[in-house]
Order: C-alpha cells, then sequence, then structure tokens
C-alpha cells in the first residue's frame, strides 16, 4: 500500500514539472521582446528595463526557470503589471471566493446527480429514466454562459428572486476570517450575511453545477446498471433483502468507484468553468481576475492563476486515484506488480 | 451426376468487394436509425451543417457595414410578435396576424443589426472553427497515439508523458493561457489552441487501440508475411481503430464548439464586427438588465442547438459502433 502511495506521488513530480514548464514558457513564447508587450510600446525605456529586470528576462532561460519557481514555490509570484501589487496577496484575497463557489457547485452536482443517476438505474426505461437521461445529455450540451444569462434574465431581472452581480450586497458588513463568506458569516453568526451571502451564491453555483451534475448522474446510472445486474444483488433480492438495503448497501456501494473518479475529475471543468461563471456575475474569484488579465496581458497573473489551477488539479487527481486504491484493494495489488 | 465444382475466388472481385460494402453500411444506418438519440442528433447535425455552408453562399454579409441605427433594440417581429400580443393583457397591442411584419425575426441588436442575420452566419463560423479544431486534434492525436501504441519504448513514454502534461491542465485553461499569448489573429488561434488542447484524448484512445490490436493474430499473420510497419499501421491498426476515434470526434466537436463560443465570449476569439455566437452573447449582456432578451436567447439556442446534435449524435454512434462501450 504505501509503496503504491510512493509510487503514485512520485509518478506525479514529472507531470508537476511539466506543468509548471508549460506556464513559465507562456511568457516566452510571446513574439518579441515580452517586456514591451507586456508594457505596450509607449512605455518607457527605464519602465521595460525595470520590468525586464522584474521578470529576469536579462538571463538566460533555464536560471530564469529556476528562479520563477524557486519564488513561486515559496508563494512569491512577483507584482502584477498594471498596479503594482504583488500577486500573491491579491490571489489570497481572491481564491477562497472560487473555492467557495465551486465547492458549492461540488455539492450541488452531487447531491442532485447521485441520486438522479440510481433512481435513473432502478427505474431503468421509464419516463423518470428517459427524462433525466436526456436531461443529463442537454446539461452537458448547455454552455455554462449561455444557462448563466439566461438564469440572470428570467431569474434575476424578470422574477426579481435572486441578485446576480457580486457576493454580497455593498450595505451589508461582514467580518472576514476565512474569506468564504458563507462560512465567515456562521462563523460570526450574522445571520443576515449568511441569507445574503447564500442568495448571491445560489445562481453561480448552480449554472456552474450543470455540467458535473449531468455527468455525475450519467455516470452513477450506468454504474449501477453494471452492478444490479451482478449475481450477489440476485442473491440479495432472493435472500428476501428489502429493495432499499439492496440497492443502496449492496449496489451503491460497489458503483461507487466511478462515480468517485468521475467527482474528482470534475473539479478541473468546475476551476476553469469559474472563469466564465465568474466573469457572467461578476464574482470576485481568480476566473474573473484571470480573465481581466488577459485582456490587460499581466502575464504575472495569468501564470499565478494557470499553475495555481492546473496544481490543484493534477493533486486532486492524485488524491483520488489515491482514494481509489484504498478502497479498492485490487488497484494497489495490480499496481505492485 | 456431380458436377465440377467451380474454382472459388480466393480474392473477392471488385464488384464482390463494394457490394459487400454497401451491405454493411446500409446495415449500419439501418441499425444508426434504431436508436432515437442518433435520429434527433443526426437531423440536427444535418439542419446545423446544411445551414452553416448554405448560409454564406446564399447571403453576402458585409459586418463591417451593417449598422442602421434607426433600427436599434428592436425586440423580434413575426411569429413572436404575434404570439406576444396574444399574451398581452390590454387589447390595444392585439395584431391580426396579416399585419405582422417579419422584418426582424430575431430583433436586433444595439446597432440595429439583424439578429437573425448574424446568428445565421455566426452559427457558420463557430461550427466551421469546432470542425477544423477537431480534424487537427483528431489527426494529429491519432497519428501520435497509433505510433506510440505500435512502437512502444522510449518514444510512447516520451509522448505520452507529455500528453498527461496537457492533460494536467482543465483544457479550457490552458486554450486561453495559449491564446492570450499571440496579440494578432482572432479565430485561428482559438481553433489552433482548441486543437492543442484536445490532442491527448485522441492519442490516448488511438494508442490503446494501437496496442490491443498490435498482439492479435491478424497482425502477426501480416507481419510474418513482411509486411512493414508504415503499411501495417496504414492497412491494419488505423481501419480497426477508427470506430472508437470517431465516436470521440462527434463528442468532441460539441466540445470544440462550446470552446470556440467561450473563447468568443472572454474576448479571445472572432474580432469584432465580425459575428460569432460567444461573441454576441457576450455584447448581449449590456442589454438584459433592460430586458432585452432577444440578444441573448437566440445565439445562446442555435449554440445549444448545435452542441446537442453532436453529442446525441456520438451517443447513438457510440451505441451502434462500440457495443462493448454501451452501459
Amino acid at each position: 500500500m504505501t509503496q503504491y502511495f510512493i509510487r503514485r506521488l512520485l509518478e506525479s513530480i514529472p507531470v508537476l514539472v511539466g506543468v509548471s514548464l508549460l506556464v513559465f514558457l507562456l511568457l516566452h513564447l510571446i513574439p518579441g521582446d515580452p517586456a514591451v508587450a507586456l508594457l505596450g510600446e509607449r512605455a518607457t525605456p527605464e519602465r521595460i528595463e525595470e520590468v525586464r529586470d522584474q521578470l529576469g528576462l536579462n538571463r538566460p532561460l533555464y536560471e530564469q526557470y529556476f528562479i520563477w519557481i524557486g519564488k513561486a514555490l515559496q508563494g512569491d509570484f512577483g507584482e502584477t503589471i498594471n498596479g503594482r501589487i504583488p500577486v500573491s496577496k491579491e490571489l489570497r484575497n481572491r481564491f477562497p471566493a472560487t473555492i467557495e463557489l465551486a465547492v458549492t457547485a461540488l455539492i450541488f452536482a452531487v447531491v442532485l446527480g447521485v441520486p438522479i443517476g440510481i433512481i435513473s438505474a432502478i427505474r431503468r426505461n421509464s419516463l423518470i429514466d428517459t427524462v433525466s437521461m436526456f436531461g443529463a445529455l442537454f446539461g452537458v450540451s448547455i454552455p455554462i454562459f449561455v444557462l448563466g444569462l439566461l438564469l440572470i434574465f428570467f431569474v434575476g431581472v424578470r422574477l426579481k428572486l435572486l441578485p446576480f452581480i457580486g457576493r454580497l450586497d455593498p450595505d451589508i458588513e461582514l467580518e472576514k476570517i476565512t474569506g468564504m463568506y458563507v462560512v465567515d458569516s456562521i462563523l460570526t453568526g450574522n445571520m443576515k450575511a449568511l441569507k445574503n451571502a447564500l442568495e448571491h451564491l445560489v445562481m453561480p453555483a448552480f449554472a456552474l453545477s450543470t455540467i458535473p451534475l449531468s455527468i455525475i448522474a450519467r455516470i452513477t446510472r450506468s454504474a449501477m446498471l453494471e452492478v444490479l445486474n451482478q449475481d450477489y444483488i440476485r442473491t440479495a433480492r432472493a435472500k428476501g433483502l428489502r429493495s432499499y438495503r439492496v440497492v443502496m448497501t449492496h449496489a451503491f456501494r460497489n458503483a461507487m468507484l466511478p462515480v468517485i473518479t468521475i467527482i474528482g475529475l470534475q473539479l478541473g471543468a468546475l476551476l476553469s468553468g469559474a472563469v466564465l461563471t465568474e466573469t457572467i456575475f461578476s464574482w470576485p474569484g481568480i476566473g474573473k481576475w484571470l480573465f481581466e488579465a488577459i485582456s490587460r496581458r499581466d502575464y504575472p497573473i495569468i501564470q499565478a492563476t494557470t499553475l495555481l489551477i492546473a496544481v490543484i488539479y493534477v493533486a486532486v487527481n492524485l488524491g483520488v486515484d489515491l482514494l481509489y486504491a484504498l478502497i479498492d484493494p485490487r488497484i494497489r495489488y495490480s499496481g505492485a506488480e | 451426376m456431380d458436377t465440377v465444382a467451380k474454382p472459388v475466388a480466393l480474392r473477392p472481385t471488385f464488384r464482390e468487394m463494394s457490394s459487400r460494402r454497401w451491405e454493411s453500411a446500409k446495415d449500419f444506418l439501418k441499425r444508426l436509425w434504431r436508436s432515437p438519440s442518433a435520429r434527433l442528433g443526426g437531423l440536427l447535425v444535418i439542419i446545423t451543417v446544411s445551414l452553416s455552408i448554405a448560409v454564406p453562399l446564399l447571403d453576402d454579409y458585409d459586418a463591417k457595414r451593417d449598422n442602421n441605427l434607426s433600427a436599434k433594440y428592436k425586440p423580434p417581429d413575426c411569429v413572436y410578435q404575434w404570439i406576444a400580443a396574444k399574451f398581452s393583457d390590454t387589447k390595444e397591442d392585439d395584431v391580426a396576424w396579416n399585419d405582422v411584419t417579419c422584418d426582424y425575426p430575431f430583433g436586433t441588436d444595439i446597432n440595429g443589426r439583424d439578429i437573425f442575420r448574424r446568428v445565421g452566419h455566426g452559427m457558420s463560423v463557430s461550427l466551421r472553427a469546432g470542425v477544423f479544431s477537431v480534424a487537427i486534434a483528431l489527426t494529429v492525436g491519432s497519428t501520435i497515439g497509433l505510433v506510440a501504441g505500435f512502437i512502444s519504448g522510449f518514444l510512447d513514454s516520451l509522448l505520452m508523458r507529455i500528453m498527461d502534461i496537457v492533460l494536467a491542465f482543465p483544457s479550457l485553461l490552458l486554450a486561453i493561457a495559449l491564446v492570450s499569448i499571440f496579440k494578432e489573429g482572432g479565430l485561428e488561434k482559438g481553433m489552433f489552441a482548441i486543437a492543442v488542447t484536445q490532442i491527448p484524448r485522441y492519442a490516448r484512445l488511438a494508442r490503446s487501440m494501437s496496442i490491443s490490436i498490435r498482439n492479435q493474430e491478424y497482425v502477426t499473420a501480416a507481419r510474418s508475411i513482411g509486411t512493414g510497419n508504415g503499411s501495417m499501421l496504414l492497412h491494419h491498426v488505423l481501419p480497426n481503430s477508427l470506430a472508437p476515434l470517431i465516436v470521440q470526434a462527434s463528442l468532441g466537436l460539441g466540445t470544440a464548439v462550446i470552446e470556440t463560443a467561450a473563447l468568443g465570449f472572454l474576448g479571445l476569439g472572432q474580432r469584432p464586427p465580425h459575428p460569432e455566437l460567444g461573441k454576441m452573447l457576450a455584447e448581449s449582456q449590456v442589454g438584459l438588465a433592460s430586458g432585452k432578451w432577444w440578444l441573448m436567447f437566440f445565439p445562446g439556442m442555435t449554440i445549444i442547438m448545435i452542441v446537442l446534435g453532436f453529442n446525441l449524435l456520438g451517443d447513438g454512434l457510440r451505441d451502434v459502433m462500440d457495443p462493448r462501450l454501451k452501459k
């Protein structure tokens, strides 16, 4: 077991190095002098030289990489080109907002997707099954930004049910502890802020959750169908176990593996989907920040956010693999051979 | 008395071959037709693809000259006008069927441009971009995968590690990062970026097919009569790994269309004033709060229609071509 863990951990190192190299090279793939490209043609020579120095552009490429990655590992991503504030400081402010959004979306997706998948599998080819599977296909086919705009218009503008800009109404005060407003308002016992934060969170989280929700529902259904055909399910039924018990303890536990994998994989979709969702709902997370940075060509921000998301993605996939091995002994034994 | 048996041809004649092919194609289409999702998806794909080909051919559209400020923000007329009048509370709004005009079936935008026309051209652009990026990704990815799987060894490990790195990024994020490098060029760089992010899917799939085919008896047989690597890849490995690749391509087209539109939405695709569905959606945000729903509704529905078509078709194709994947 430990052997498998160590091997899997070591395997992810080259991937992480490759990822960091690619992110590092982004800046150097820009045609021409990156410093000029960042600052524009009208920048003063002094400022250009300053930025060249800040980015370390005067050194050999490999040296630049080691300096950059060394600083990045310590959480130092340099200063933003516009405004010249430390990237890491702003990252700390914005990251909790994205996590709050992504985790809420994932909760929606799992809480709705898994039961839908189970019910569809049990009532195979029924109306419920057909409708939910078409719904799931529709869910993967509707882009986040289309759904987001539809929600804003119907729920926000027409029905005026929910707010659709930002995380909190401007007149509401909240002491920030974690930066996740829902958590903060619970910690400080601020019920007014909690209600407001939740209202702001519902629509963007739902828009973000549709794709993972649909995929989780589809995978749960197919995994359940496979398990429900097994002999031990027939045995359990023949023993006279209640249907609920058969489904939950015998079938679902065995169908859980592919479901867990797919939940892990959805985190990537959630994090990149956050770029679109945050832009539409003016959600001040790292996705919106990345979007703004791209239009201003602020590369330290682009590099920091891209690297952060990719590293999280790799880490989650690694975590899923390890969890998988923990649950299913067959995997770690086949890995040891 | 027994008649002398005719000599049996070892190789089928051309006519036999083509009739056999025709038979299997007919059989394939018949099975495809039986799947409801393939039927609906195929229909949607045929509609969207033929419109995308027809619109630019039939309608000469000059985006740079298209503005008509006197017709700014006109709501849709035509069928919508009639329906809206029927559901209106006040009697004065009621219009007779004959009085319904059909100048702007989808309404107009801030510059008074006809959204119906722009959706038509934008759809063509989005679909073309999607097809190109999938074509690039499919070609490059399956070449990498088939060769890597067939040859194995160092090259295989190297290529697959590179694919792992590309896969370590969420695809849209990598596309955004790649596009942000280039200042010039609109749609092309988006197509290129999306293609890069999709390559690993085809490479991995093709590699797994290639590895399983490598050990088949017919490959050993072909090798024993002296077939070379190149010929083997082209005549044995490629044809036998096509089915899953085609299924993946159909599903990948939906993703590529969404991602093209997403890049357009973020301002990284087609440059204004040229129409593109994602760009149109981004522009529609301005009018949303004041209730101008048509700016967003029609381009949005068009994207959904295209993507749903390819996803349904891909699902149907998978069920028919690769029953092993059907669960």
